[in-house]
């Protein structure tokens, strides 16, 4: 399952981290590597971006690129 | 003592605010050279020679974004003899990868806990000492809002550059990492030294793919092969990439850290008080919404409320000094030229660009605050998937929305843009935005061609604006910024209160910089454009306007403008004396045609009139937009390219109007 899929609410640990360049690099850097926590905590106004937690703090970014970060089993 | 430290840290951990508390009022904003990123510095207060420079918010120090190469090459240097990193505690995993980087980097360097207090009144803890322990550099609790612990922090930087007293360590990896590393120093050792590039640091970046790294250290052919070979075959043991694998490492080290030493509550009062307001403020239904009324409430406060009240006050004075100067001139009997130069030239041009200024500062105040408190970060949420369209991100729309009242404050807001090409685009999309200053011509012209369509020919005019932005948008995305947007991956801190001193710092520079601008390159501009409409060709006054340069030019260019069916040298002539500020149009336009009725006069269509406002609407910016836009993409080269470009669409979007009006048989 990847990110964008997860349900508002759930929870799941981060398994590997696609995309390339600027983008994948900013996500390693904002802490989203493999094995890190993460809970989706709500969807803006016109449907996307999201907006997760992940290591005590809050972080959006756009399910195109949530798309691209695949997870440990399924949400709960 | 002559030291110049380096401050650095994350975005939203309180950067900016303990830069004000080092330097009180005493800062230079430039840029550094070649880009449009913004370099603050100032003297530190109460120590003597003591010199802060202010590196931009950065998560890591990544080849990417021009955030972080400036700030990359700017420690890399022999400038900065220090670091000061500033931390926020209650995100400190995330704070401390920058950490890790920048002690690879072996300066003398503190590291400065911000949002202590946060932390401990929601239960949680750090032990001070045993954090400098494990990173091997001094710590200092500090909250840079009060001030506390600031002045500490500073005896205990300069301390430390003064006795040299560099990172203890850099080793903060483990396994195959460990070893890739280790290898690739051996390798790198000579050419660091050589180049005088910290070795650790260097060693990283290469095991990461850096390529800059890689030129930067000049390594031969066969070097970067074996390098290669190392780098593969940790990714091979690993089962995962060079990126992934440092990144993880810096967090596996940090994760081992913080359990040692932070006590951290999961979540504090603030990011619970956060959670409850944001539950209202980026609510599905009411999130927008409200974000327009803030908008709305942003605009009435500085053009409707506060702004017309102080400008009305400040252009009394203006016009109270313009008086008194008035006067001196007549009295020392200057000659007629040179007092017409000096009052209706210099003095009414600053003047009526000076009158703009309480509305700047009344706007960046009511900016300071949304950005400080964390709002604005939410309205990127929650706009960004309308502008991700033509390439933007959420993060451009606060500016242009600036764009419909003021450009300048518009194209000076952009400067906290993430992204150079993000910020270049939304300088060159917000001239589309219909500024304030344009209504003055539309009222007039729609008054006497379409007295009864009037909100109708208004309203279609701001949508065409809008469409043209929009399209330009489009175009630009895939031709001249192809380049990748920077990647909107976007923190959402917890909401603050701002802090005055930081809204009043901003308030002052933002005034300072207008200022300089008035008196610089508007200065210069009104006096062309007063030299023009009262001289001839031969420099003698002229004592009808018909008879000046102005009105030659505005008829030997006025030809220009007959495909799109305005070409009578009035229309040329007050164009021109637009570019001073875009009131003037209608003013010039008036007393070309021997008053405001006359108007009516000039077209002999109406599709003529709507020709000649989609004109005015679109064509390049007032000089004080123009030096505004100089400062912002840091070159006259560019605002000039930016300039043609904007009259080029408006030619071509007129002359569609035009042509295709007269095809449908208006």
């Amino acid at each position: 399952m990847t990110l964008d899929k997860l349900k508002i609410g759930e929870n799941s640990v981060i398994d590997t981290v696609g995309g390339q360049g600027a983008l994948r690099r900013r996500l390693l850097d904002m802490g989203l590597t493999p094995g890190t926590k993460v809970a989706m905590r709500k969807k803006a106004p016109m449907g996307d971006p999201v907006e997760i937690k992940l290591r005590g703090y809050e972080l959006t970014l756009r399910l195109e690129d949530a798309e691209k970060i695949t997870l440990r089993g399924e949400g709960k | 003592m002559n030291i110049t430290f380096a401050l650095a840290g994350n975005q939203n951990c309180g950067k900016t605010t303990l830069f004000n508390q080092l330097t009180g009022s005493r800062q230079h904003v430039g840029n550094f050279p070649g880009v449009t990123v913004e370099r603050k510095e100032g003297d530190i207060l109460g120590h003597e020679g003591a010199h802060v420079v202010d590196l931009p918010g950065i998560y890591s120090i990544s080849p990417y974004t021009a955030e972080e190469v400036v700030t990359r090459d700017y420690l890399l240097s022999d400038e900065p003899q220090g670091i000061i990193n500033i931390i926020d505690v209650t995100n400190i995993e995330r704070n401390l990868y920058l950490t890790l980087q920048m002690i690879e980097l072996r300066k003398p360097m503190v590291l400065a806990l911000n949002m202590m207090g946060e932390l401990l009144s929601s239960g949680g803890s750090v032990d001070v000492e045993g954090l400098s322990r494990e990173l091997g550099v001094p710590v200092i609790a500090i909250d840079a809002l009060s001030g506390d612990g600031v002045h500490d922090l500073v005896d205990k930087a300069i301390e430390t550059v003064q006795n040299d007293i560099r990172p203890q360590k850099v080793d903060f990896c483990s396994g195959p990492v460990h070893r890739a590393l280790h290898s690739v120093v051996h390798i790198i050792e000579d050419h660091a030294r050589q180049h005088n590039v910290p070795l650790r640091f260097a060693a990283s970046k290469l095991v990461e793919g850096d390529g800059p790294m890689a030129e930067l250290l000049d390594l031969h052919e066969a070097d970067m092969e074996v390098i290669n070979y190392i780098v593969e075959d940790m990714e091979k043991t690993l089962g995962i990439d060079r990126e992934a694998a440092l990144a993880d490492m810096r967090y596996t080290f940090i994760e081992n850290v913080c359990q040692k030493t932070v006590k951290h509550p999961g979540e504090t009062k603030e990011q619970r008080r956060s959670w409850k307001i944001d539950r209202v403020l980026t609510h599905k239904v009411y999130g927008i919404p409200i974000f327009l009324g803030i908008m709305l409430l942003v605009f009435w406060i500085t053009f409707g409320l506060v702004g017309p009240v102080l400008s009305g006050a400040f252009e009394g004075l203006i016009d109270s000094t313009i008086g008194l100067i008035d006067m001196g001139l007549t009295r020392a009997a200057v000659s007629p030229w040179l007092h017409s130069l000096i009052i209706d030239g210099a003095c009414a041009g600053i003047g009526s660009v000076l009158s703009f200024l309480p509305t700047i500062v009344v706007l960046f105040f009511c900016l300071s605050i949304l950005e400080d408190s964390g709002y604005m970060a939410r309205v990127a949420f929650v706009m960004d998937r309308l502008l991700r369209t033509i390439g933007l991100s959420g993060r451009s729309f606060v500016p242009m929305l600036i764009g419909f009242g003021c450009s300048v404050p518009a194209i000076m807001a952009t400067r906290t843009l993430p992204g150079e090409r993000d910020r270049k685009m939304t300088i060159l999309l917000i001239p589309f935005m219909s500024c304030s200053a344009k209504l003055p011509i539309y009222t007039v012209i729609c008054q006497a061609f379409f007295p009864k369509y009037k909100p109708l020919v208004m309203l279609g005019l701001y949508v065409t604006g809008i469409l043209v932005g929009v399209l330009i948008g489009f175009m630009l995305k895939s031709s001249l910024f192809r380049g990748r947007p920077a990647p909107f991956v976007l923190e959402l801190p917890a909401y603050r209160m701002p802090s005055p001193k930081s809204s009043f710092f901003l308030m002052w520079e933002k005034a300072k910089d207008f200022l300089v601008k008035a008196f610089t390159v508007i200065f210069m501009a009104s006096i062309v454009i007063w030299l023009l409409q009262n001289l001839d060709f031969g420099f003698n006054m002229v004592s009808d306007t018909a008879d000046s340069m102005l009105v030659a030019i505005g008829r030997r260019i006025a030809p220009v403008f007959k495909p799109l069916g305005f070409g009578r040298w009035e229309c040329a002539a007050a164009l021109m004396a637009g570019l001073g500020a875009k009131e003037a149009v209608v003013s010039t336009l008036s007393m070309l045609m021997g008053g405001e009725a006359a108007i009516s006069t000039l077209f002999a269509s109406n599709l003529q009139a709507v020709s000649f406002l989609v004109f005015t609407l679109l064509y390049m910016p007032c000089v004080a937009a123009m030096a505004a836009v100089k400062r912002e993409l840091g070159g006259m080269g560019k605002a000039a390219g930016m300039m043609a470009f904007q009259t080029g669409v408006a030619w071509i979007v007129s002359f569609m109007v035009y042509t295709f009006g007269l095809a449908l048989g208006f």
